[in-house]
């Protein structure tokens, strides 16, 4: 009888070990993850007023949308937290995607090598961010699902694991893009 | 490993049992062949193990990259991607300057893990196929596959090596005689499986490397998000057909598709499923597309159509 209680107690105490462990290192690595992002981050703000400098000479009717970059990237730079980062960060996407989109009326700044250089860096940056985003997600997703099934959201809640947050896509980018197909008349 | 060394173990007893009178009163009183081959399945383990990758790349003629060239260094940061996609460390990247497309991942663990791919895979394909051979590769690394690979081709090495010293002992003389004096029953088998010992090795090493390679497939669809990419790849890949001259059959099976271009790869019978190092790359294909949940006749249309 004495060697059935020990055995329960010895099998629990192993449970409660592991899940905790595996929580924690979860935890840690989802932290690493966010720094990941981080640097990728970084990196962008960094590469962004080379482009707007090399694009300046060649795209005087577009000053505007280039100021508005400019903006983007200030606001980004000064955001804290998970949350208000994806939110600025979704707004500089949509204004760089506009810069692109403009660059294609100019042949000579598409053929220049610097611009070519700094677009390819810009879109290795940009997979950067959108991968370390997808891993960052897949561990979130692992690391609350763990908290929350049971048996192991007793212990979850016991020790204070609490779920994190995700990095979020905005709507505008999970939409289709739309292609018209109608003629001109 | 462990199956490896325990065959070696099993070789080096078989061979003791025919040839020396191990195991019997009036024989030896140490199996010598057992030790000679255990030592030996130690040396070449311990050799594959530290150096396994080293020899690999400088036999295959794999070059560091230059990140001058713009082709180098879009490979470059399109590694620097999966490796982020994946959560691993950054492995060193390597070309081979060889017009057949082709790509392979070596070393024994995440740290010192190498990817290397070959120029004309660079000019065959645009990112977007780079990026699933890519990510093909570090699943590789990530499934552990490198280590067990690296080591794979080491070994077949090692025991065709001794598995010819256990036959040609055969022919001597002096075993005939020894011979008459044990039971037939027992010792034409084993000297049979000694004589098949390579093949059979080849055969489990085959095996486990085209599940890997289904299993790579499927983890690299995971970090990308994008089948059609690697399916593409695999499609540009097939027509292109070139052999690729370095690999030898010790080291076919590290390779992203199968360098040697024999027919057996290409059906699909059983015998080829017994024999080759990787699935066929149409059932391959056939299966990405399944994944992305698109007929492959649609893709195919839309892309002649794009064409």
């Amino acid at each position: 009888m004495i060697f059935v209680i020990w055995g329960v107690i010895f099998v629990l105490g192993i449970w409660i070990i592991s899940t905790y462990n595996g929580l924690t290192s979860l935890r840690w690595r989802i932290q690493n993850a966010w720094r990941q992002i981080d640097v990728q981050l970084k990196r962008r703000y960094d590469l962004i007023p080379n482009l707007i400098e090399t694009a300046k000479g060649y795209m005087q009717y577009e000053q505007d949308t280039l100021q508005k970059v400019i903006e983007a990237r200030s606001q980004a730079m000064t955001s804290k937290g998970v949350k208000e980062a994806a939110e600025a960060e979704n707004v500089l996407n949509q204004s760089l995607a506009k810069i692109f989109a403009l660059m294609e009326n100019y042949p000579e700044l598409k053929a220049n090598k610097n611009v070519l250089d700094l677009q390819e860096e810009l879109t290795t940056t940009e997979n950067q961010i959108a991968f370390s985003r997808q891993y960052y997600n897949d561990l979130v997703t692992q690391y609350n699902t763990k908290q929350q099934i049971f048996p192991a959201n007793m212990l979850a809640g016991f020790f204070g694991f609490k779920p994190s947050e995700f990095f979020e896509v905005a709507e505008a980018e999970k939409a289709l893009p739309r292609v018209n197909l109608s003629l001109s008349r | 490993m462990v199956v490896f060394i325990l065959f070696f173990l099993f070789v080096g007893a078989v061979i003791d049992y025919v040839y020396f009178d191990a195991f019997t009163p009036a024989g030896a009183a140490i199996p010598i062949a057992t030790i000679v081959s255990l030592a030996f399945a130690a040396f070449t383990t311990l050799t594959a193990y530290y150096g396994g990758s080293d020899i690999i790349l400088s036999s295959l003629g794999a070059e560091k990259l230059d990140l001058q060239i713009p082709e180098h260094r879009e490979l470059h940061n399109v590694v620097t991607e999966m490796a982020l996609a994946s959560g691993s460390t950054m492995p060193r990247i390597y070309v081979i300057f060889d017009p057949a497309p082709n790509a392979l991942a070596t070393g024994t663990n995440e740290k010192n893990a190498a990817i290397c791919v070959t120029t004309g895979l660079l000019t065959l394909l645009d990112r977007e196929e780079t990026q699933g051979v890519v990510a093909h590769e570090i699943s590789h690394i990530r499934n552990e596959d490198i280590l067990l690979m690296t080591l794979v081709s080491i070994l077949l090495g090692g025991i065709a090596i001794l598995a010819d010293w256990g036959r040609r002992g055969f022919y001597s003389s002096r075993t005939g005689r020894r011979l008459s004096s044990k039971n037939p029953l027992i010792f034409i088998p084993l000297l049979i499986l000694i004589a098949l010992s390579p093949l059979a090795a080849r055969l489990l090493a085959m095996a486990v490397s085209r599940q890997r390679e289904y299993l790579a497939d499927a983890t690299a669809v995971e970090y990308t998000r994008n089948p059609g990419g690697l399916a593409q790849a695999l499609e540009k890949i097939r027509d292109a057909a070139m052999p690729f001259h370095k690999a030898t059959r010790g080291t076919a099976h590290l390779f992203f598709v199968n360098p040697l271009r024999r027919a057996v790869n290409e059906s699909s019978s059983k015998l080829a499923d017994l024999l080759a190092s990787h699935p066929p790359i149409a059932r391959r294909i056939r299966l990405l597309y399944q994944m992305a949940g698109i007929p492959q006749k649609f893709m195919q249309a839309s892309r002649a159509l794009a064409r």
